[in-house]
């Protein structure tokens, strides 16, 4: 049963991933992320990993893809004659996707035998990332709050500079 | 694997079912109806009306804004929810653990509302309005067919 769940989703998630590369139209290809990233958050959630899976749908799912659809929403009137997606460097993409390919055979072939023992009771890991994030992890988890300040301030920083260039 | 269902189990039966109760009725849809298209048929339906223009309408530039300190936040409360479950084993200093982690950010959040990224483009409608006298204006010369003075009762 397991098995073929974990293959139903990595159909979803391989089939989906080639649409949105091989898509010509970009808002099929945003379409078809949504599913990549829907079956990587199945994966996540087959690895027992639940906090992992949300964090993935409300990230991935909620915002990012909503904001790739904006900007392609927004950018269509520069690109209204060609909102069409073509093969550019096809060489170096080929080159850099065979390396990566080469680095997780490898990694594969050195690793040899997998953990594969699903946990036998199954349980919530919210709680203990929350005691081990107030705990532990205190440090990493108020600098992730610096970051996060700066990258609101800079994000908005861009795009109001965006704006005004725009209306002006 | 007896009977142990997880929560994501459920998740799962329950997407399959929705996937398989849509698939299943477009399909029946699909065997069942006449198929024979023609081009005012495959037009997009605008009320009746002539279709005009592109279905593919511009966003305003301040949603991209909005969505993008929107995404900012949502990886916020995605780290303050473990933190949510737990602190109140913690008392106190978990309280301020988390307490200075939204203290932090709300020094964004103020900073955009000051800096006016939050500001929507309001409509400014123009009250038509007159000065009182004009008002004054008009209102004699509304009723000056009315009181127009009798030439005779002048004399």
């Amino acid at each position: 049963m397991e098995v073929a769940i974990f293959w139903l989703l990595a159909v979803i998630i391989i089939a989906s991933a080639a649409a949105t590369v091989f898509s010509k139209n970009i808002i099929y290809s945003a379409f078809s992320l949504l599913f990549s990233f829907l079956g990587v958050a199945g994966i996540y959630a087959m690895l027992s990993a639940d906090f992992l899976a949300v964090t993935q749908i409300m990230v991935y799912v909620g915002g990012i893809l909503t904001l790739i659809l904006f900007g392609v929403m927004l950018t269509n009137r520069i690109t209204m004659m060609s909102l069409k997606t073509d093969v550019f460097n096809f060489i170096p993409g080929l080159t850099i996707a065979a390396v990566m390919l080469a680095g997780l055979l490898y990694v594969i072939w050195v690793t040899g035998t997998w953990a594969s023992d699903s946990p036998a009771a199954w349980d919530t890991t919210v709680e203990t990332i929350g005691t081990l994030t107030i705990t532990r992890f205190l440090l990493p988890f108020e600098v992730v709050a610096i970051l996060l300040l700066i990258a609101v301030v800079g994000a908005s920083f861009i795009a109001r500079k965006d704006k005004q260039k725009i209306q002006s | 694997m007896e009977n142990q269902i997880t929560q994501f189990g459920y998740v799962l039966i329950f997407m399959v079912i929705g996937v398989s109760f849509v698939g299943i009725g477009f399909l029946t849809s699909w065997l069942l109806r006449p198929d024979r298209p023609n081009d005012e048929k495959l037009s997009s339906y605008e009320c009746g009306e002539e279709v005009v223009g592109s279905s593919w309408v511009q966003f305003n530039i301040r949603f991209y804004v909005v969505a993008l300190i929107f995404i900012l936040f949502d990886v916020e409360v995605v780290f303050l929810f473990p933190w949510a479950t737990v602190f109140k084993e913690f008392g106190t200093y978990g309280f301020l653990t988390g307490l200075f982690f939204l203290g932090v950010l709300i020094v964004g959040m103020l900073y955009e509302w000051r800096k006016g990224d939050l500001e929507w483009v309001r409509p400014h409608p123009v009250i038509p309005s007159l000065e009182p006298k004009q008002i004054k204006a008009r209102q004699l010369r509304e009723e000056k067919p009315v009181t127009e003075p009798d030439p005779a009762a002048a004399e």
